[in-house]
């Protein structure tokens, strides 16, 4: 819904080019866009406004010159001032000298509480702890149940003595939870404690209680990434309420900008730990400042790209097609049925090309995408026999006659596909051979995606989309976490600035 | 039909909170005039009350042009703020079967930890207090717990519950529940269907089947999203999306209680034309009222 700032940028320096240096006009012009965007990433005001003169008083140095886009350069003092906010504070969880680590969570209504409980169990559990699930909402309807449930998906033991449901002590509770830990010998303990408002000064109260009788180590505000502008006064009024020592942001598969974490790292100070992104009780991380700083700007969204594709396809299926491929054998229209059906999988064509990077060159192709192309193109497959998708090589005109009348497509539209598959087959052996950047680890693109995106897409498509893959494999390459000594220009100029800022 | 606007007003201390912002533009406003200074003090107000630049943009504009028709910049407010919140469809509701029998049926939608399991609790309890009779749908089979938690809300309210196996098919229960309507004769079903963020492609589509399900039992009277009234800029791509999969009748707009001021909803309105229909006050069963654009406004601005 929101055109990315660096769409905003382009349209702004679209005349621009030629010229020795921004003028004050131009700079001007810049730092409106630059407000409006982050405003609409839901970036707090006031630190919006501070953003806004860092970069202003960095822009008035750029120089334009013919071969560098002065938006891109503009978005790489963007993404360096956020990613310093963002990045500033970051540390990872402090674990008690004497176990156990006593973490307690806090927030508001429906930030994600119990849910985020079960997957801090999970990753603890996962890094080789042993930790114990402390039931202390004993306010909302049955977030006890849930909790329990929640405790038993994750195979994590739970202290819950109290129905909940407004019946019980929470503090006795967390008291009594930290003390079986300690007997027990569980290292972690996690207590889960009721939402409340920040306005609210009795739960307040409550929580601050609850923080005196266990001394927790660690006390994790967990916040919406869709929360807007009064996630500052949100977070102050749980700093002084009972105060918290990290941030866990919550609900990052949504397409919310998130932009409340720059103004949490900004203003309040504290560290933004973890980032929490599914319904799976597995789809929780450690915080990343970079593909934050990525995400509010707009920027494309690589690294989320790459997860929601290995997630689609899955993992053991990535793994098994790199072996084939590295074994020397073909790509097959086998791997091309299952590569489209894993995209289609992970949402509409429009919304996957959408997160590329470099996409707003490419909006008006991606408005035009027929999405049932794919089902089209599915529908052909599925009608060639197992030989044929193995051997599309013996494909002749009556073979292709009968796919076409099984299909209930044209035999132009079966020769079409054949073209385009064998267009991407070629892109596959390039791969095998080592065309492909090394991906960092987490960040591996299924191979020969680009493949069925840039081929499944019908004409006119595939030509810039193999294009736009190209400056996928070039993006993965401009992360910070990647070493990467081959000079591979990105396609993608964002990308590129990226690159060459450093 | 039901339209208590009274019941707005008889909560009305519960908006207290969103009343800072009216004290604050009041506060704006010290002389007939305004200067730079003035402006740039409402457009921040309007900002951070989670408005967003484009509906704030077009508030300012309304707003100035009514200031150059001399009105006093309290009135000239009032009636942009009434203006942006202006709306064709209407905020009524049916609580009571239709004329043929046939009963009411609600689905509520929205992401996870909008509120709406707690919603669907208070809607129940405020149609059993109308007289109607309710049957509750606990169609999220996803999220733990959730049957457990809406059945304690059913219980409060004097609701009826169908539910089925976590994990079962929303749209059979659904079904099932708006079934049972017919049989008993109940005036009301309320659908609660599991959180689900808009960038799911398939939950979406999901939520498409349940309606259509629920079709073939009775015609859909209202798809009501739920939106925290924390939620910034993204709850208008929310309501996008979601009204491009159901088409949504209208809004209930949540935790309004907190310091949030739910501004968004005012650009949702604007661009999408989705009227505000309830706005959740509190965690008591009682604390849910009807939106009036003209209290609410009274409420900004008192």
């Amino acid at each position: 819904m929101f055109d990315s700032l660096s769409d905003r940028l382009s349209q702004t320096f679209a005349t621009l080019r030629g010229k020795g240096r921004l003028s004050d006009k131009d700079i001007e012009q810049t730092c409106t866009e630059i407000r409006e965007a982050l405003l609409e990433a839901d970036v707090a005001l006031s630190v919006v406004n501070g953003v806004v003169e860092k970069v202003r008083e960095r822009s008035v140095g750029v120089q334009v010159t013919p071969g560098l886009n002065p938006s891109q350069q503009i978005i790489t003092i963007i993404y360096e001032e956020l990613v310093a906010v963002l990045g500033g504070a970051a540390r990872r969880i402090t674990l008690a000298k004497r176990p156990p680590t006593v973490i307690m969570l806090a927030g508001l209504q429906g930030a994600g509480k119990t849910t985020l409980a079960g997957k801090l169990a999970m990753w603890l559990k996962r890094e080789g702890h042993t930790p114990l699930l402390v039931a202390c909402d004993l306010q909302r309807p049955n977030a006890v149940e849930q909790l329990s449930q929640v405790a038993k998906q994750v195979g994590v033991p739970i202290f819950s003595p109290e129905p909940g449901n407004g019946v019980g002590d929470p503090i006795k509770v967390a008291r009594d939870g930290v003390e079986l830990a300690r007997t027990k010998l569980h290292d972690v303990v996690i207590v889960d404690t009721a939402g409340r408002l920040g306005v609210d000064a009795e739960l307040m109260n409550q929580a601050s209680k609850i923080r005196d009788a266990i001394s927790p180590d660690e006390i994790l505000f967990v916040v919406d990434a869709m929360i807007g502008q009064d996630a500052l006064t949100t977070a102050e009024a749980f700093r002084d309420g009972v105060g918290f020592t990290g941030v866990v942001l919550t609900k990052l598969d949504g397409d919310a900008r998130g932009g409340a974490a720059l103004s949490l790292s900004s203003v309040i100070g504290k560290p933004i730990m973890f980032a929490s992104s599914g319904e799976k009780l597995s789809d929780f991380d450690l915080f990343y400042p970079e593909r934050m700083a990525q995400r509010i700007l707009g920027m494309g969204d690589v690294a989320s790209l790459a997860e929601q594709a290995k997630r689609a396809i899955g993992g053991d299926e990535i793994e098994a097609m790199e072996a084939k491929f590295a074994s020397g054998q073909d790509f097959t229209l086998t791997d091309f049925l299952k590569q489209m059906q894993g995209l289609k999988q992970m949402g509409s064509m429009s919304k996957i090309l959408g997160m590329l990077p470099g996409a707003a060159a490419m909006k008006k192709q991606i408005a035009d995408i027929d999405e049932s192309e794919i089902v089209r193109v599915e529908a052909i497959i599925q009608s060639m026999t197992p030989l044929e998708r193995e051997n599309p090589k013996i494909l002749n005109g009556s073979r292709r006659a009968r796919i076409a009348q099984g299909s209930g497509r044209k035999v132009s539209e079966v020769n079409s596909l054949m073209e385009r598959f064998t267009g991407a087959q070629k892109m596959m052996r390039q791969m095998a051979k080592g065309g492909m950047p090394q991906l960092p680890p987490g960040m591996k693109m299924p191979m020969g995606m680009g493949g069925a995106m840039g081929q499944g897409m019908g004409p006119g498509m595939g030509q810039g989309m193999g294009q736009g893959m190209g400056a996928l494999g070039g993006g993965f390459g401009a992360g910070k976490q990647t070493p990467q000594k081959k000079k591979s220009k990105s396609g993608n100029p964002a990308k590129r600035a990226l690159e060459e800022g450093r | 039909m039901f339209n208590g606007s009274g019941r707005l007003f008889r909560r009305r201390e519960k908006l207290e909170p969103s009343q800072k912002f009216g004290r604050r533009l009041r506060a704006i406003f010290t002389s007939g005039k305004l200067d730079q200074a003035e402006w740039d003090e409402l457009e921040a107000t309007l900002l951070g009350a989670d408005v967003g630049t484009n509906a704030t943009r077009s508030i300012l504009a309304d707003m100035r042009e009514r200031m150059s028709r001399k009105d006093e910049p309290v009135e000239a407010l009032r009636a942009t703020l009434l203006a942006a919140l202006a709306c064709e469809q209407s905020r009524d509701i049916e609580l009571r079967k239709s004329a043929d029998g046939t009963p009411r049926v609600m689905l509520i939608v929205g992401v996870n930890g909008a509120g709406k399991t707690t919603s669907v609790g208070k809607l129940a309890h405020l149609a059993v207090e109308e007289g109607a009779q309710v049957v509750i749908a606990a169609a999220d089979t996803f999220r733990a717990a959730a049957t457990e938690q809406v059945e304690t809300w059913a219980k409060r309210a004097g609701a009826q519950l169908i539910s089925g196996e976590p994990g079962g098919d929303p749209a059979a229960i659904a079904f099932d529940a708006v079934k049972s309507a017919k049989e008993s004769g109940a005036d009301l079903v309320l659908v609660d269907t599991a959180g689900r963020l808009h960038t799911k492609v398939d939950l979406m589509n999901e939520l498409g089947k349940v309606r259509r399900v629920v079709e073939k039992g009775a015609a859909v009277d209202e798809i009501l999203l739920v939106l925290d009234a924390t939620t910034g800029q993204n709850g208008l791509t929310q309501a996008k999306v979601f009204g491009d999969a159901v088409a949504l009748t209208g809004v209930i707009l949540t935790k309004l209680d907190g310091s949030a001021r739910g501004g968004i909803i005012i650009a949702i309105q604007q661009e999408l034309g989705i009227p505000v229909k309830f706005v959740g006050l509190g965690e008591g069963i009682d604390d849910l009222a009807p939106f009036d654009a003209e209290l609410f406004v009274e409420g900004i601005l008192s």
